[in-house]
């Protein structure tokens, strides 16, 4: 049945087409309201995870179902229209606030951990809330207060005085955050700093929940409470991925915020039975994953590549010193070519496997660093001994830098070097050459200050072993 | 008013010549201090002559953090007198630097080191008012005076964690107090912080600043403080390093661990007044 309703809709392509042009009014007010909002909650979110408030913020917004159907009981025994707006709200408000005061109060006079406190207050709160709704749902009217909309989210319910609403309230917000963007930021990052410097810490960090609370109220309608921490937390998290600069992490959250909004409200537009709420976080959640694989400053993708031509870079240098080294070791390295390497031979300069090696040796020779004379024998090019040269100058330089000013065992050194080299900027190596007094001839080498292995004689034995 | 015992042995401590710094920095009478119920600090008295470097040195748990927040009233205190210059901590705030321990906070905080050490700048650039050019290359001559002003654009999670007790360094700095509260400072840092840190303490005492520090290095304590305070949630000992840092005093600080023990033994023999 609900399959034939599904292509009754996409048969309708005039209806899609409608949405998506924002020819209707009512599509126009619940796509501008619900981006609006978005955009705020991204903006005010970022502080809110930033103080690790995610989770408070979660129990605040589960807490307000309480508040709002007692408002609509009390609405109605005064013999008014249940569905007041300003009075719900003002409802959720004021339960929204008493369970964050509830979980701070356990935190503060019981000796229980916060993610208890959390989980009772929400759970509580939250259940109390269902039932007084089964309670509404008894009355003669109650069928009909769509006051379940709140729960999960009815955006395509919005009016224009809604999105008044939603206007106003995230324009505040945003505007407070702008003012007290210097204070909040110290206020997450050292509140104990904060506060020996004076500033009133516990008014500051009220106000920020505030917000929060203020933010969740305004988004009730349009994401409901189950779900609107997600707007909440989802946007900064996700822009985290981008940035390392916080005025830019509340700009793209505000703006990621924005647009999973606008993107689940037309999703939720087109197919209405699907509550707008659910859309919105399902839209955060796709713009979080994507975030999370391609992000630029954290991303999966960015930092597996990032490791992978480190590895390669330090896999190329090993080679290349090794061959710089064993040439070195047997004299030849004074002839105007570089000598002809032995592959058993580079084998024992480090604990490389020979596939490894010769995946390595291919490679460099697809550089033109090496070329391969034979089967077994490699020498490097000239261009492939400059730069091993370079790279055994440094090396030695910071083997140097360790014995002479860092106290560090003759015998630990090789190690620690290799480490840490295949990062050396040439500002610090110019700063080593300095120290160590090399600079008059910048491109010598250095002999090493510890004997370098010799080749080991009888490696096929080794090999055969292996 | 100054309780004439400390006093007296100010004598032997440079006292810089400005009256504004000869008012006493610190003053601390019978400071007791308590978690639940169970107390941390037992009836603290002492008193910091001006432009002196003091070393708050104790076993774990003798209370030494707890005293540095209690006196900045970032901990309630179950009764004490606490007086700074001569005044109430309010009213002397502005001339009082504090550098908490390193791990007070989340160094994967998106900012980077500059806008951390302009943080020491926001009290004074005040309410909803923005950070300018000017405040930004205070900041920068901060960075530079503990050597890491080519970090300063680094996000703070990438910095060593030497660096980062620099840049904390520099937010006090950038302050420009007469009295500095370091817990820890020297904890877990490479040499290069060390001698920076060092460096900065030196100019202060030139400058006639006072600093009290937290110290965990008891062989290092007579090369760098001239002052010393052996807590063990009582003051064991507070005056001139040269008199009070002394075998007898360590053991009733330190108590029969008898590594350390050593250690101190092997401190007092070595013992060097600075310059």
């Amino acid at each position: 049945m609900i399959g034939l309703e599904w292509l009754g809709w996409l048969n309708s392509a005039d209806d899609f087409l409608r949405v998506l042009t924002l020819r209707d009014y009512n599509t126009r007010i619940v796509v501008i309201g619900t981006g609006l909002l978005g955009a705020a909650a991204g903006v005010i979110g970022s502080f809110a995870l930033l103080r690790k408030r995610a989770l408070l913020g979660d129990a605040l917004s589960h807490a307000m179902l309480p508040g709002i159907a007692v408002a609509y009981l009390l609405a109605t025994l005064w013999g008014g229209e249940g569905k007041s707006l300003p009075l719900l709200l003002l409802g959720a408000t004021t339960s929204g606030l008493i369970g964050t005061l509830c979980v701070l109060g356990i935190r503060h006079w019981t000796r229980l951990k916060e993610d208890a406190a959390l989980s009772i207050v929400l759970s509580v709160f939250f259940g109390l809330g269902v039932a007084l709704l089964g309670l509404i749902q008894q009355t003669p009217r109650g069928h009909a207060a769509g006051l379940e909309s709140f729960i999960f989210g009815k955006a395509s319910a919005l009016t224009a005085q809604d999105a008044w609403l939603i206007f106003w309230g995230g324009l505040g917000c945003v505007l407070l955050v702008a003012l007290l963007f210097k204070e909040w930021t110290l206020l997450c990052f050292d509140e104990t700093f904060a506060t020996s410097s004076g500033w009133p810490v516990v008014g500051l960090d009220w106000l920020l929940m505030l917000l929060i609370v203020l933010i969740s109220v305004i988004g009730l309608q349009a994401v409901g409470l189950v779900l609107m921490i997600a707007l909440l937390v989802i946007p900064p998290a996700a822009a985290r991925f981008w940035t390392d600069d916080l005025r830019r992490l509340v700009l793209l959250a505000g703006l990621l915020g924005c647009f999973s909004s606008l993107c689940g409200a037309i999703v939720s537009a087109l197919f209405p039975r699907l509550p707008s709420g659910a859309t919105i976080v399902l839209c955060a959640g796709a713009v979080f994953g994507l975030s999370l694989l391609f992000g630029t400053r954290r991303g999966v993708i960015f930092r597996a590549w990032e490791s992978w031509m480190l590895g390669r870079r330090i896999q190329r240098q090993h080679l290349l010193r090794a061959m710089f080294e064993l040439g070195e070791s047997t004299g030849q390295q004074a002839a105007p070519a570089p000598a002809a390497l032995e592959f058993s031979q580079l084998m024992s300069m480090r604990s490389w496997s020979s596939a490894a090696l010769q995946r390595e040796l291919t490679r460099a020779a697809a550089a033109g660093l090496v070329v391969r004379l034979s089967a077994k024998q490699w020498r490097l090019t000239a261009s492939g001994q400059q730069i091993a040269a370079r790279l055994v100058h440094q090396h030695r330089l910071w083997e140097l830098y360790l014995i002479t000013h860092a106290e560090v065992a003759p015998s630990r050194v090789d190690r620690d070097a290799d480490q840490i080299e295949h990062i050396l900027t040439p500002d610090m190596i110019a700063r080593l050459e300095r120290l160590l007094g090399e600079s008059q001839r910048a491109g010598s080498v250095p002999s090493s200050p510890h004997p370098i292995v010799p080749p080991v004689e009888g490696l096929g034995t080794g090999e055969a072993a292996r | 008013m100054a309780s004439q015992s400390q006093t007296e042995a100010k004598k032997e401590s440079v006292v810089a010549s400005e009256p504004a710094n000869q008012k006493i920095p610190l003053s601390v009478y019978d400071l007791t201090v308590a978690y639940q119920r169970k107390p941390v600090l037992w009836d603290v008295s002492f008193e910091i002559p001006p432009g002196s470097l003091v070393g708050v040195v104790g076993p774990n748990g003798a209370g030494k953090s707890t005293l540095l927040k209690a006196v900045l009233e970032l901990l309630p205190r179950a009764s004490g007198r606490i007086q700074f210059f001569g005044g109430s901590y309010a009213q002397h705030r502005h001339r009082v630097g504090y550098v908490p321990q390193r791990e007070s906070v989340d160094w994967d905080f998106p900012v980077d080191a500059l806008d951390v050490v302009t943080m020491g700048l926001y009290r004074e650039i005040g309410w909803f008012r923005r950070v300018t050019r000017q405040h930004r290359e205070r900041a920068m001559a901060a960075l530079e005076q503990v050597g890491i002003a080519d970090l300063a654009h680094r996000q703070i999670s990438q910095l060593s964690g030497g660096q980062q007790q620099r840049t904390f360094l520099a937010r006090a700095l950038v302050q420009a107090a007469d009295l500095y509260l370091m817990d820890e400072p020297f904890a877990a840092v490479d040499a290069a912080t060390e001698r920076a840190i060092l460096e900065v303490l030196r100019q202060m005492k030139e400058s006639g600043r006072t600093a009290i520090v937290i110290h965990h290095d008891l062989q290092t304590v007579p090369q760098y403080f001239d002052y010393v305070l052996l807590l063990n949630m009582r003051v064991v000992a507070f005056g001139p390093t040269s008199e009070v840092f002394t075998n007898e005093n360590l053991q009733k600080t330190y108590g029969g661990r008898l590594t350390l023990l050593e250690e101190a033994t092997h401190a007092v023999r070595q013992r060097r007044r600075p310059e």
